[in-house]
């Protein structure tokens, strides 16, 4: 899970282009929405994007990715419960 | 009775840097290629929310434009015109490597959303807070002059009193090494400065500049534009014509104009308009800009710069002139281009008293 969050928190940096930011300085539990990273609606279609293209995780209720997305944790929690690839 | 407009400010991104008090006093003529522009820091203009999403063509015009309204001391317009021949070439580019390498599957917002060629003016527009008229013109190397006519009628007949115009254009790596391989682009390798051309193509370059105008003069008025005329095409015999049924409509003779402003860009082709063109003005002193910040479609408006700033300064810095004639008292500068015989344009400015 640790390599899982490791990952995931490099590919968020490369395709939001989150430039002066690394690994390092994102915390599992940071809010990458609001306060914490302070993404927003783009970044979250992004993420979307990217869950399909590189774990095969299509969201298809819109609601759920409210909860999918609070943090580095929520994320790699859901990516390693319904991944296909 | 028409609303005058003058150029109270300039800002520039290109080969050289940035617009300054003395742009062309310590100048590196230009000898690949491709030459990029050179990047000022962004960080104090953009939040760094917004910047991570932008390419270089967006963030090029932001400054030259917040450059520009500085000099002006202006905070708002009615109007944002911008002229680009390709757009926001880097992420069009991305956006299309994305449709291609992933099947058609997986398309992300950002870069189609910053590929718009509309886009530079968009994002000026929002920082800005600026709902007013807004408008982009995509019309090749006549870009920046439709954006400017634009800019002229809108202050001339009063839609308008604050303009903010200008021209971007960017390069990136697919597009122009396929213009390298019809030989609009010299190719890799060559180092030809542009008074030395000797291959096919010519050296391009990449750069945004913006101009507020405004229908009042102030103390730091570079110049008054008359006006614009836009020819698609002209054949080279006609180029004359051209230019005397211009400067007539003007109430001007040749002999009026004390200097003109010419688009030579070292193509051993298509130079030939300028030479056609210079004979009508052997007398004058002659201005070359393109060694500086290369060929773009917009880069006229870069010449339009050089052209406001000797107005302005009534001196004409060695490094930008073609011959060696010198006039002490320069009123009425024309400033003409083409682009691969096609696209010509002449704009005329007035010096201003102020």
């Amino acid at each position: 899970m640790e390599e899982l969050k490791e990952e995931l928190k490099g590919k968020i940096i490369e395709v939001l282009n989150l430039e002066d930011i690394s690994v390092a300085d994102i915390d599992d539990s940071d809010a990458l929405f609001g306060d914490g990273l302070g993404l927003d609606s783009i970044d979250a279609l992004e993420l979307i994007v990217l869950l399909d293209k590189e774990y095969g995780i299509k969201l298809s209720d819109p609601k759920q990715g409210k909860s999918i997305f609070e943090s580095v944790n929520t994320m790699a929690d859901y990516i390693a419960k319904n991944r296909t690839k | 009775m028409k609303n005058p407009c003058y150029i109270n400010g300039i800002g520039a991104v290109n080969a050289q840097g940035i617009w300054n008090d003395d742009p062309f006093a310590h100048i590196t003529e230009i000898s690949n290629p491709l030459t990029m522009a050179m990047q000022p820091s962004y960080k104090e203009l953009i939040p760094p929310a917004m910047i991570r999403r932008m390419s270089k063509g967006i963030k090029m015009g932001i400054f030259a434009s917040q450059q520009a309204l500085d000099e002006a001391a202006m905070d708002q317009v009615d109007a944002i015109i911008t002229g680009t021949g390709l757009g926001c070439l880097e992420d069009s580019e991305k956006f299309l490597k994305n449709v291609l390498d992933n099947d058609e599957q997986f398309l992300t917002p950002t870069s189609f959303i910053q590929s718009t060629h509309n886009t530079v003016g968009a994002q000026i527009a929002l920082r800005l807070g600026c709902k007013s008229y807004n408008f982009t013109y995509v019309n090749g190397a006549t870009s920046f002059e439709s954006a400017l006519l634009d800019a002229l009628m809108q202050i001339e007949s009063k839609e308008a009193n604050q303009v903010l115009v200008g021209g971007i254009d960017e390069i990136a790596g697919r597009t122009f090494a396929l213009k390298q391989l019809v030989h609009e682009v010299k190719a890799d390798g060559a180092v030809e400065k542009l008074k030395d051309s000797q291959s096919p193509g010519v050296n391009f370059g990449e750069g945004g500049t913006f101009f507020a105008l405004n229908t009042e003069k102030r103390e730091n008025t570079y110049a008054q534009i008359l006006e614009v005329s836009i020819l698609n095409k002209l054949a080279t015999e006609e180029v004359v014509d051209f230019v005397t049924s211009f400067l007539t409509r003007n109430q001007l003779t040749l002999a009026d104009v004390s200097a003109v402003v010419i688009g030579n860009n070292g193509d051993l082709k298509y130079d030939i308009y300028y030479t056609t063109f210079c004979t009508l003005f052997a007398n004058q002193p002659q201005i070359f800009y393109k060694h500086l910040v290369g060929q773009s479609d917009v880069a006229s408006a870069f010449g339009l710069a050089a052209a406001a700033f000797v107005l302005k300064k009534q001196i004409i810095p060695k490094t930008i002139q073609w011959n060696a004639i010198k006039l002490s008292e320069l009123k009425y500068v024309l400033i003409y281009n083409q682009y691969l015989g096609k696209d010509h344009s002449l704009t005329l400015l007035r010096h201003v008293e102020t």
